[in-house]
């Protein structure tokens, strides 16, 4: 592998991977990197995904994440916000979406940071979250890992933790959060209780700096994995198709 | 029935305390020349259910609404609706934030005339603990009876919409991408108004876009308004897209009272549509 692989690479090397065997789902992702991954998943080992436009309708190729004007989409469907409800509800998507805040049990917030009667600061909002969480699998991105965001407590749940997801029983038998994906490393919540997991930390990244960077106790196995690197046709894809531009080293700088 | 009547006519139906419906999308087709009209009144106290954009921004900055229903406020490519979070930061709202699919079952439902439509969104999230006064759970008679949420019917006093065209009758029509949610809009209310770039005749509609664009039909209309870039700064696709630059102005005027009073002395303060038009076009 060449030594210059940055960061931002195995990011978006390492949101791929959380699609993989996904099949034929909605694949939507939220942010620079969260979009490569998804197109790399797509253009690499997942070839069945599906993926809108960002605005109405199914692409039939693998879009540019700079959305080039000379693009020449094919576009294989409609799919407008109403069925993408819809499909959402039907539980055919995985999305990736990013996390202002984040508990052990995989509880995340985008809505508001402050009390939600009157926030210090409204951020997006519940949008989707409720919907997905409790729908369909769910990943979350965060490209600037620290205890600001993985918290003891978030201040409002939009998106539905493992541990409110037992308390309903069967009512959330769709709920899956696959993984959390941020600029040190890759989490799930495969323990016994479904509290969040180091599952591999990112090629140069020290386990101490991921325990002192997250705001509740990890779980940590005895042998850390270090997150792959990505491949040379996979960093081919990334820097002469998906990305040439660089988004994704705005988002994650090396 | 000829349907055409003018902004001022229909917000003047409007009266305090009501509820209204905006459709579109975030920074996405809003009727913004009716926003516009709502502004130049003295309403107060309004409810505005909204997939919210600068239709919210605005209509909270200037204290025309007491609550807002919404699962968002977004100028997409402005994420977050600056003078919104102004709002929200103070306290000069009352907040019923739902998941966006909440919304839209609370919108078809009372299209339905139905108390209610259940639904798997919001169960084991805040939402339902922020809106606990007024959304409770539903278990299913059948099966294993599980839980759900039975999300209320979201009933309007008026609703506004814009599409690109519509014939006089108040046959509705949109050549973009999306619908939104706009015929659920018109379903929930008591009241409909339509703004469109164009109003055509009845048999010119179909030469403009296949049958599948004509959204709304005439039963869904009470009032057909013709307003040409009606829906300025938000997009209007094919007609014309977002007026990005004049949207970076008004997100940026929310950095300081002095910027926000001249964008309201300039934009704002207007006595009509096509006064507002022709500040506009001398930007």
């Amino acid at each position: 592998m060449s030594g210059d692989v940055t960061r931002a690479d195995v990011c978006a090397v390492a949101v791929a991977e959380v699609f993989r065997g996904d099949g034929e789902r909605l694949a939507s992702a939220f942010g620079a990197i969260p979009t490569i991954g998804a197109r790399l998943a797509r253009a690499t080992f997942e070839p069945d995904l599906m993926m809108t436009d960002g605005i109405a309708y199914l692409r039939g190729d693998v879009q540019t994440v700079s959305g080039d004007p000379a693009d020449d989409p094919v576009v294989e469907g409609w799919m407008p916000f109403r069925r993408v409800f819809d499909l959402l509800w039907n539980g055919r998507r995985h999305v990736v979406m990013t996390a202002t805040q984040i508990d052990r049990f995989g509880n995340h917030n985008f809505a508001c940071i402050g009390p939600h009667k009157q926030p210090k600061a409204q951020l997006l909002g519940m949008r989707g979250a409720p919907g997905n969480t409790i729908s369909h699998t769910t990943s979350y991105w965060v490209p600037n890992h620290s205890t600001k965001v993985f918290v003891e407590e978030v201040d409002v749940v939009s998106g539905v933790g493992y541990d409110r997801a037992r308390e309903l029983g069967s009512a959330a038998r769709f709920h899956e959060i696959r993984n959390v994906v941020s600029n040190l490393g890759v989490f799930d919540f495969r323990t016994d209780d479904n509290r969040m997991r180091l599952a591999s930390l990112h090629p140069g990244v020290g386990l101490d700096e991921v325990v002192e960077q997250t705001g509740f106790e990890l779980v940590i196995p005895d042998d850390v994995p270090t997150t792959r690197t990505p491949t040379a046709e996979e960093l081919r894809i990334v820097r002469d198709e998906l990305d040439p531009r660089g988004a994704r080293s705005r988002e994650v700088p090396n | 029935m000829d349907k055409r009547t003018t902004e001022r006519e229909a917000v003047s139906e409007l009266r305090d305390g009501m509820t209204i419906g905006i459709g579109g999308w975030g920074s996405r087709r809003k009727p913004m020349s009716v926003v516009r009209e709502i502004l130049r009144s003295d309403l107060k106290d309004l409810t505005l259910v909204t997939y919210g954009g600068p239709d919210a921004g605005l209509l909270c900055r200037t204290g025309k609404v007491r609550r807002i229903v919404y699962g968002f406020v977004s100028l997409d490519s402005i994420p977050l609706e600056p003078h919104f979070r102004i709002v929200r930061q103070t306290g000069g709202v009352e907040a019923v934030e739902l998941d966006e699919g909440m919304l839209q079952w609370g919108l078809y439902a009372a299209t339905l005339r139905l108390p209610f439509l259940p639904t798997r969104a919001g169960l084991g999230s805040d939402v339902l603990e922020i809106n606990q006064k007024w959304i409770k759970p539903v278990h299913s008679p059948y099966g294993d009876q599980e839980e759900l949420v039975a999300m209320p019917a979201i009933e309007l006093d008026a609703a506004f919409v814009h599409m690109n065209r519509a014939d006089a009758k108040g046959n509705g029509q949109y050549l973009g991408p999306d619908p939104y949610f706009d015929d659920l809009f018109c379903g929930a209310a008591k009241r409909r108004f339509v703004t469109c770039e164009r109003i055509v005749e009845t048999s010119d509609l179909v030469k403009g876009g296949p049958p599948q664009t004509l959204l709304l039909n005439r039963s869904q209309v009470d009032g057909v308004i013709e307003a040409p870039r009606g829906a300025h700064f938000t997009e209007c696709p094919p007609d014309y897209g977002r007026d990005e630059a004049f949207q970076k102005e008004y997100a940026a005027s929310a950095k300081e009272e002095a910027h926000w009073n001249d964008f309201q002395a300039k934009y704002v303060d207007t006595v009509d549509e096509a006064e507002y038009q022709k500040r506009v076009a001398e930007r």
